[in-house]
């Protein structure tokens, strides 16, 4: 298990292989389909600077007082293909999701040294236990569409694709 | 003629929303347990570990099993002597659905307009089936639909002389295409005959069944047999990722169908399968 720290470096997306269970820690943000759609409208006011990060494709379940989070499990990372290759060429060096991505992705991955990560789809009550802080940062009233900034301890990912496009998708 | 408070239906609705986004039905623990023990993949048995660990946790009942806490579909069976006082049943419904995701810190993913897309804030509606039967009974059925493995279903008209290896090659093939998104382990619903909705309605039924339990219908338990059994070497697996554990059961149901079709839908379900059932 390799533990890596955001913002990432191109020399850690470098070391990073297909297959590989690692524990992320620092700062993701995310996003799922409709805060896409707006960042891809707004390409000139994004809602953080896309350099070195990570975006986790999650809408968590509302939280508790008592907790940092709701559920927060992957969505099907698939559904964000189209609008994710502009972001890779803006300087996105992360993916969190759940699934296969598209040629056009692994494309993207490849010229611009960026590594996609799986986090297990329907453990959402498990992996809010790596989340620290949850903070919404922008489109608030796409509500749980809502761009949220997640600081996260030891985050228990898997690497399904590398920045070689090497996939465990790829039977 | 017996009369029942909308107010009771409100919160049985909404209980039964909640409990079955923090608790994870017994025959998918049950089905969990045994694949731990069946399942060939290593990293496939430890995904099975970690949902188990996961229905824990959510159990303690702070956390949902899973963020995505679904859709509500309610089945409701009402007799003809039934009547509904102080509220009509589709607002007590909808009101029970309202307060259970309120109080329940369930996730609220209905928009208002599919185009539009403005989250209606409540996740209102639900979508209901009415099915009116003889005598005074009133039985709902709560089912908080996911759209991971919602997004991943099918239906396809297929002709009189496909048959059997027609059925059993469409229900293969949409598993095969579905593959890692809806978050394997599955259970997979299917709707034989009847007309293009019926057939998805029969899909959607068949996921309210336990796993395990088989269709009554001899011919139709051993499709549903043989079905598990080839879904379960396509080498899916947990998340995807490999394994001998893709679906956690198969169930079917079956109508009388037109002389000239052969209509079958396949229904998606994820491990969660949050569905619960109240007789009045």
């Amino acid at each position: 298990m390799k533990n890596i720290r955001t913002p990432l470096t191109e020399a850690v997306v470098q070391s990073l292989c297909a297959g590989d269970e690692v524990l992320l820690s620092g700062v993701i943000y995310t996003a799922r389909d409709a805060a896409h759609m707006r960042m891809l409208e707004n390409l000139d006011h994004l809602p953080f600077d896309l350099k070195g990060q990570i975006i986790y494709y999650s809408g968590a379940s509302p939280t508790r007082p008592s907790k940092a989070i709701g559920s927060c499990g992957p969505t099907t990372s698939g559904r964000m293909d189209e609008m994710t290759p502009k972001l890779l060429d803006l300087g996105l060096k992360g993916m969190i999701g759940k699934g296969d991505r598209d040629a056009s992705v692994i494309s993207a991955m490849c010229r611009n040294d960026a590594v996609y990560f799986i986090a297990i789809g329907g453990a959402g009550a498990l992996i809010a236990d790596s989340v620290v802080e949850n903070t919404v940062i922008a489109y608030e009233d796409l509500g749980p569409e809502a761009v949220k900034k997640m600081v996260v301890k030891d985050m228990k990912l898997i690497v399904a694709i590398d920045a070689t496009g090497k996939s465990l998708y790829k039977k | 003629m017996r009369s029942i408070d909308a107010n009771v239906i409100v919160s049985e609705v909404k209980r039964m929303c909640i409990e079955c986004n923090y608790q994870i039905g017994s025959d998918v623990k049950e089905s969990f347990l045994r694949a731990l023990k069946t399942e060939k993949s290593p990293l496939g048995g430890r995904i099975i570990g970690d949902l188990l660990k996961n229905a824990e946790i959510a159990a303690q009942g702070e956390l949902p099993i899973c963020q995505d806490t679904g859709m509500a579909v309610v089945f409701v069976e009402i007799g003809i002597d039934v009547t509904i006082r102080h509220m009509s049943l589709k607002d007590a419904i909808n009101e029970g659905v309202r307060q259970g995701y309120k109080e329940g810190y369930l996730r609220k993913s209905v928009v208002s307009d599919p185009i539009i897309r403005k989250n209606s804030g409540d996740n209102t509606p639900a979508v209901i089936h009415y099915e009116v039967v003889d005598g005074d009974r009133l039985n709902i059925t709560v089912a908080s639909k996911g759209f991971g493995s919602e997004n991943m279903s099918a239906l396809k008209m297929l002709k009189p002389a496909d048959g059997i290896d027609g059925i059993e090659n469409f229900v293969v093939d949409t598993i095969e295409k579905a593959g890692s998104n809806p978050c394997p382990p599955i259970i997979v619903g299917v709707g034989i005959g009847g007309t293009f909705e019926k057939a998805a309605l029969l899909a959607k039924k068949a996921l309210m069944r336990p796993i395990g339990k088989c269709h009554p219908f001899e011919h139709i338990a051993e499709l549903e047999k043989r079905l598990l059994s080839r879904i379960n070497t396509l080498n899916i697996g947990p998340q995807g990722l490999g394994g001998t554990t893709t679906a956690l059961g198969v169930n079917a149901e079956v109508y009388p169908t037109h002389i000239a079709g052969l209509p079958v839908a396949v229904n998606i379900n994820c491990h969660a399968s949050r569905h619960l059932t109240h007789e009045f």
